[in-house]
């Protein structure tokens, strides 16, 4: 059971790295966005820095959805997906698999990037470092809850927009307690609530999310 | 042993079928046959579980497959008609994930012996992006030489090979069968394949 889970989790690292512009696409997306702001708005720092925490998120979020009609659609059209349906293991366990694959290659590297573009924004040392923070804990939930939309919409035409119409709406809680955990932090209160509340969500999308992806999965491959 | 009873396919609003049974022992051959769009390939993808029946129960040792998923699996090996390959992973690398994901064997000694098998060894270490049809084909296929489930469910195995590949396959499926394996196929050229006993199953009017 570990090995195929593995096995899957390998495969589609291996794709990733056979073709990295993928992964330079959703990154490149998110430093633009988010370099956007400073440039439209102006450089008053206090201005930038209230902005930062919503802007990043958001920033953040979308960055992860553009990636996320091609979580499935490559392995639907070629037929690896039946096979992963066909697999003795239960399908919600390789799912997870994919997603987790899915978030070290799109929701890693913008965590990872999320300090510099935090400079950006006149955010002081310790806002951003809860700006990370909130990402680590926050992005796992996005690509989870994204899996189950990337698979209701495997096959339809016009599905990246889709997607996008199903999926942004179940962001909003993520949204909420990430970026309120940076605006707390940045304005001297505690961000334990928020931080609390954004993990919770990712507790309940890691339990909930590779069910709900595999029964959608199974419905768009018939 | 694997038994269909009274399966119906509803594709849209057409019926493509109704009343479908067979019973299908160890040893032997199910042909499935038919025009194109008479539902060959949903047939096969309903026996494999990845389509529901209409109506109609499948049963694999008179155990309900729908129910008794984790028992059926295990013994089944299907190939449908899009190979399953990825474009950006060489034919090795493709075949060996193909083997772990379905719990087998995946030495670089097996899989390179059921890609020499095949006669497509020497693509081995080629991506799957430059290779033929019929080649890409020959990749899919070598899982079966790899497998060890009882019951294969191929989805038009001869198209796109060439006369020698079709004969090693032909002579691969008997093997198989000789050894109280089971094979369902769709094919639509005249392949002679050995088998214990040999049923025919023909979908349309």
């Amino acid at each position: 059971m570990k090995s195929a889970w593995l096995t899957v989790l390998k495969r589609d690292l291996l794709l990733a790295l056979r073709r990295q512009s993928d992964i330079a696409t959703t990154l490149f997306f998110f430093v633009i966005v988010s370099s956007l702001f400073p440039l439209g708005i102006g450089p008053e720092p206090a201005v930038l820095s209230s902005i930062a925490p919503g802007v990043l998120w958001v920033a953040a979020l979308l960055a992860g959805m553009i990636s996320l009609s091609r979580l499935f659609a490559a392995d639907f059209a070629d037929g690896s997906l039946e096979q992963m349906l066909l697999a003795p293991q239960s399908l919600a366990l390789l799912v997870t698999a994919k997603i987790f694959a899915h978030w070290l290659v799109c929701g890693l590297p913008v965590v990872l990037l999320a300090p510099f573009i935090g400079l950006q924004y006149a955010l002081p040392n310790d806002a951003i470092l809860m700006l990370v923070y909130s990402l680590l804990l926050g992005t796992p939930a996005l690509s989870l809850i994204g899996a189950i939309g990337a698979a209701l919409t495997l096959g339809v035409r016009g599905s990246g927009l889709l997607v996008a119409l199903l999926v942004l709406p179940l962001y909003i809680p993520a949204l909420i307690f990430g970026a309120g955990a940076v605006a707390a932090s940045q304005h001297g209160m505690s961000a334990q609530a928020h931080l609390s509340l954004l993990a919770a969500c990712s507790l309940l999308a890691l339990v909930l999310a590779p069910l709900a992806t595999a029964a959608a999965l199974r419905i768009s491959a018939e | 042993m694997l038994t269909a009873q009274g399966l119906a396919c509803l594709r849209g609003d057409r019926l493509l079928f109704k009343n479908v049974g067979f019973e299908l022992n160890s040893g032997g051959l199910l042909y499935v046959l038919g025009e194109n769009g008479s539902g060959k390939s949903s047939l096969l993808r309903m026996l494999c579980g990845l389509l529901m029946p209409e109506e109609g129960v499948i049963f694999w040792d008179s155990k309900k497959v729908k129910e008794n998923a984790e028992n059926y699996l295990p013994n089944l090996t299907y190939i449908g008609h899009l190979n399953g390959l990825k474009d950006d992973l060489t034919a090795l690398e493709n075949l060996q994930i193909a083997a772990r994901l379905a719990g087998n064997d995946a030495s670089e000694k097996k899989t390179l012996a059921a890609l020499t098998a095949i006669g497509i060894a020497r693509c081995a270490n080629l991506p799957a992006r430059v290779l033929s049809q019929g080649q890409k084909r020959r990749v899919a296929l070598a899982t079966l030489w790899i497998t060890q489930s009882k019951l294969w469910i191929l989805d038009e195995p001869f198209a796109a090979l060439d006369t020698a590949s079709t004969e090693v396959l032909a002579s691969r499926l008997g093997e198989h069968m000789a050894n109280g394996g089971m094979t369902i196929v769709t094919t639509h050229q005249d392949v002679l394949i050995g088998a214990t006993s040999t049923q025919t199953l023909r979908l349309g009017n």
